[in-house]
């Protein structure tokens, strides 16, 4: 008799915690303005947790390799093979400097290149989802970052901040299946809004059947959205196909390579002057 | 004691999600960390506290994730929910068998999960399929391998009751 009534039990828990979520969705689904206040709290708690977690495996990643180095080191027992290693690792470490340092090199060229103050961001973490492509970096509210700032790198767009806390921000990449940007073909001038699928490619909406755009054409933004500025490289047109109706099917390969991003510029305030200078942190 | 463990173990989960398997697979996100902990608190704490599991870890995840707060916390309360069922009527105390149900579990989560989001217009019918499989792959093999660790602890057989040979979730 006790097993159906906690079998009951069990089926009213699911339906309750189910239509909480249902409840949950609704709000959301009618009312997508803004970012919930319980995502900032909850976002800016966490991700003091992944800085945290963060600063921890980078230490534990380098104990490991240290350690896995050194056992192959003794199986050898060569003083030489060890010297060699050693300087192999050595100039695995200065090569790899020297991309953070070309990286960071780029991203510095790009800030005087560009007409409006930015502020450089490392990246902290990835998406907690697998299903969603956002990124934590180590900036927020106090360093001047805010939602709906564009977020760039030297060779293209990456999206935008979706969440800021004090210290931390949370953008959310052009990829997402979420994320829209304004954008025009920079040889024919035509426009239409760039779509992200999840994937590397991009989708490029509402371009007129009539209008030029062929493989190879660059995608700029057009800055009608109001999040990023006019002229940034989005991409490359990679197809153009017709689709019968008013408008083209298009898609774009980011300019971005999304997977190997370290640092990123934050777009403060476009459309200043060029010599406008980084914010105080 | 177990609600702080399964607490722990989900923000765990996250925080290595957003952090290690960054580094491991290049931003390939071939798993996800937190549906192996929801089906693997399911498997071993009943229907109950896998739906519980599944409510908590899926609202973190979605907080922190740029969808629609509740369709993950949907998709992870019904797999917490139909795994801990699964887990009473079955016996899944060796590798096979919870090598399927991860992987089921995975598949299962991801047809809910793009499903709820199509349902709502929010994205188009085309599945990953390359993808999910991946991803369901990955999470038996992790999950399985999570199992075998959590064997090998002292006393893990004892507090689970395995000495008898058979363990039966609590309901």
């Amino acid at each position: 008799m006790a097993l159906p009534d906690v079998r009951q039990r069990v089926g009213y828990l699911l339906l309750a915690v189910s239509v909480g979520h249902i409840i949950l969705i609704s709000a959301q689904v009618n009312s997508r303005s803004g970012v919930p206040v319980l995502s900032a709290v909850v976002f800016g708690a966490f991700a003091e947790v992944q800085r945290v977690t963060s600063s921890v495996v980078s230490p534990v990643r380098g104990g490991w390799t240290g350690y896995i180095g050194l056992r192959r080191v003794k199986a050898e027992n060569d003083a030489l093979r060890q010297q060699l290693a050693e300087a192999q690792l050595e100039i695995q470490r200065q090569r790899a400097l020297a991309d953070r340092g070309r990286g960071l090199e780029q991203l510095l060229e790009l800030r005087d290149r560009l007409a409006f103050t930015t502020t450089a961001a490392e990246i902290v973490a990835a998406s907690a989802a697998p299903d969603f492509r956002t990124l934590t970096i180590g900036k927020g509210t106090l360093q001047g970052v805010h939602t709906d700032m564009a977020v760039i790198a030297p060779s293209g767009i990456v999206g935008r901040v979706v969440a800021a806390s004090a210290l931390a921000s949370k953008v959310q990449l052009l990829l997402d299946r979420n994320a829209a940007a304004g954008a025009l073909i920079e040889r024919s001038r035509s426009q239409g809004v760039v779509i992200g699928v999840g994937e590397q490619l991009l989708r490029l909406e509402y371009v007129s059947e009539v209008a030029d755009v062929v493989v190879g054409d660059a995608v700029v933004t057009s800055g009608i959205d109001g999040i990023y500025p006019k002229g940034l490289t989005i991409g490359r047109v990679e197809t153009v196909e017709k689709s019968g109706g008013a408008y083209r099917r298009i898609t774009v390969r980011a300019a971005v390579d999304f997977s190997s991003l370290e640092d990123v510029l934050v777009v403060l305030a476009p459309g200043t002057s060029q010599d406008a200078q980084e914010t105080p942190q | 004691m177990r609600v702080a463990g399964v607490i722990l173990a989900t923000i765990v989960a996250v925080a290595v999600q957003t952090t290690v398997a960054r580094f491991a697979f290049r931003g390939t996100l071939a798993l996800d960390l937190v549906l192996v902990v929801v089906v693997y608190a399911s498997l071993i704490l009943g229907p109950v506290a896998g739906l519980l599991t599944g409510t908590f870890a899926g609202l973190v995840q979605d907080i922190l994730s740029s969808g629609v707060v509740g369709i993950g916390g949907l998709s992870k309360t019904l797999i917490g929910f139909m795994v801990g069922v699964a887990g009473t009527q079955f016996i899944v105390n060796h590798t096979v068998p919870r090598f399927v149900v991860f992987f089921l579990a995975t598949l299962a989560h991801a047809t809910i999960f793009i499903g709820l989001y199509v349902l709502l217009g929010l994205r188009e019918r085309a599945v990953p399929y390359g993808a999910v499989l991946a991803q369901a792959t990955g999470n038996a093999f992790v999950g399985v391998v999570a199992f075998r660790l959590a064997e090998r602890l002292p006393g893990t057989a004892n507090r689970r009751g395995l000495a008898g040979g058979i363990s039966r979730p609590k309901r």
